[in-house]
């Protein structure tokens, strides 16, 4: 397996999630290849967003919800370790963009560094450049950072949303189907972004549309009613899918 | 027979129209009337003494008291002024913190329910009881000022407390949960998300809930009357551990009694507490419209 060629960087075990008393994921194990982009997909409410929601310790947020299994990072069982410390090194990028709005876009950016230390002035100034770059932002925003942060388009408030997660130096970039709320053009801006990303982050995205995933992930995982059917290098998963139930989703059969 | 039956729906309808009709002028008959009452009385009070002077001591010509005219009200407007700041100071960060717990810290923990509910109780509490309440703990551990400022202002307080937690409340409620989301995920932590973060996002909620409460207490007589004392009297106001004076206490008093330059203060203070009220309504409107507009960035 292609697989094998790769290092590891993070891994879920045995990972199974609950709403109150229902598994959302049940014993998922999955390992994810550092600096590569791995998909996961599946039907609507197959599990997709709850797993990725457990890979920073999210999931637990919601009320009555709960992890069994772990998560590592870098061999660090991350349910071990402080959920806050956790969120730090794996950051997240939501399915709709979601900006503070009482900030202005400089502000946005900067949050977790002003929020998580006591940056100073130089310090924040290159973290936002270097972050509103990253996120192909700068050129489009470089005159005015002070304006609000709502004063964006969709596109470029998902952009901000990326440039916000980045600025705080994350290790792994977990994106929940990041383009449904977005216009064809907005999208094609973010996937060429997720390309130029995997050169130093490690990225986890979700999403629900399958020609996305052809075209971004250099993994693919299919999910099917919270189980993990078929993990694989993407191509495989989609010309040659090793199980019934991958063929018929990719083919249209279902879903 | 069909053509009597919507002839009389007909009668029926426009019948209901006046009657509604009637119901607003029945209501709007009193409101119009006490406007136009405080306004005729307390109008020819107000001038620069009325807001600069002490109360004048009291006159009555038929009964052989000459007047010398002048005098006003500088005592009781201190007095509301020194209520309205300590009781806020007690109130505010009480109620802040309370609905802060509540929303961000409650979540399905049985204490935040427990939170809201005393909030609603509390704000069922007669002004007269939170009066003698505060007037009683104060006789029994701090007896020399049983009857002060500091008292009354507790007593508003308790008053002012279920208000300003119940729109707190409301107003973090109504800040998205995708904004916790985006600042959790960031790794920020849960007590500078919640001060810094999504209570920023529902200042413009908070702040009408303050004057709201503000408004409230501004008006209240009763437990004035039990645990401030009376210091309207006083030449100047005093410091917040002597006797109290305040608008609603000065309506009462100078009302009650027969020297006519201390109703016609008394009439004025009607005037100057209603537009107070009246002020503070429409600011913390003004403010919600535009604080939130501002800060969606529109």
């Amino acid at each position: 397996m292609a697989l094998a060629n790769e290092t590891m960087k993070m891994e879920a075990q045995n990972l199974t999630a609950f709403y109150g008393e229902s598994p959302a994921i049940k014993e998922i194990n999955l390992q994810f290849p550092e600096r590569k982009v791995t998909a996961i997909i599946g039907p609507s409410g197959c599990g997709k967003s709850t797993l990725i929601r457990c890979l920073n310790r999210l999931h637990e947020t919601t009320p009555k919800a709960r992890v069994e299994g772990s998560v590592f990072l870098d061999g660090q069982d991350l349910y071990r370790i402080d959920a806050t410390a956790v969120r730090r090194r794996v950051g997240m990028v939501f399915q709709k963009p979601n900006p503070f709005a009482t900030m202005s876009i400089y502000n946005n950016v900067s949050a977790p560094l002003r929020f998580n230390g006591r940056p100073t002035r130089a310090e924040t100034d290159a973290a936002v450049l270097r972050a509103l770059k990253q996120a192909a932002l700068w050129d489009e925003v470089r005159d005015r950072v002070d304006a609000a942060a709502t004063s964006l388009s969709g596109g470029q408030q998902q952009r901000l949303c990326i440039a916000r997660a980045l600025a705080g130096n994350p290790e792994v970039l977990l994106m929940d189907e990041p383009c449904s709320a977005l216009d064809p053009i907005a999208t094609s801006k973010i996937e060429e972004l997720i390309a130029q990303l995997k050169q130093s982050y490690t990225v986890i995205i979700v999403t629900h549309n399958m020609q996305q995933a052809a075209r971004v992930a250099d993994y693919t995982a299919f999910l099917y009613l919270g189980k993990m059917i078929e993990f694989g290098p993407t191509e495989d998963l989609f010309e040659r899918p090793k199980e019934h139930l991958t063929e018929s989703y990719i083919t249209g059969r279902f879903g | 027979m069909k053509f009597d039956r919507a002839a009389r729906r007909k009668v029926f309808s426009h019948s209901m129209t006046v009657l509604s009709g009637l119901a607003i002028v029945v209501i709007l008959v009193p409101l119009v009337s006490v406007v136009y009452e405080v306004v005729l009385l307390g109008g020819p009070a107000i001038n620069v003494d009325f807001f600069t002077q002490p109360i004048p001591s009291a006159c009555n010509p038929a009964g052989g008291l000459p007047c010398h005219g002048g005098g006003g009200v500088i005592v009781p407007i201190e007095g509301t002024l020194q209520l309205i700041g300590l009781s806020s100071l007690f109130s505010v960060p009480v109620g802040i913190g309370a609905a802060i717990f509540a929303v961000e810290y409650g979540g399905e923990r049985r204490l935040a329910r427990v939170i809201g509910m005393v909030a609603d109780v509390l704000s069922g509490v007669p002004s007269i009881v939170a009066g003698v309440f505060t007037w009683a703990v104060f006789v029994l551990y701090f007896p020399t000022i049983a009857f002060s400022t500091l008292d009354a202002a507790l007593a508003l307080s308790v008053l002012m407390v279920p208000i300003v937690t119940r729109t707190c409340e409301e107003a973090l409620r109504t800040v998205p949960n995708s904004v916790r989301e985006a600042a959790m995920a960031l790794g920020i932590s849960k007590w500078k998300m919640s001060l810094r973060i999504t209570f920023v996002a529902a200042l413009p909620g908070v702040i009408t809930g303050i004057l709201l409460a503000i408004a409230r207490s501004s008006g209240e007589a009763a437990p004035l009357l039990i645990a401030g004392g009376f210091g309207c009297l006083h030449p100047l106001s005093q410091g917040v551990e002597n006797q109290t004076c305040a608008l609603p206490l000065w309506i009462y008093f100078g009302a009650n009694n027969p020297y006519p330059n201390w109703i016609t203060l008394a009439w004025g203070c009607a005037l100057l507490l209603l537009l107070v009220i009246l002020g503070l309504s429409l600011l913390s409107r003004f403010t919600l419209e535009r604080m939130s507009r501002r800060m969606r960035g529109g």
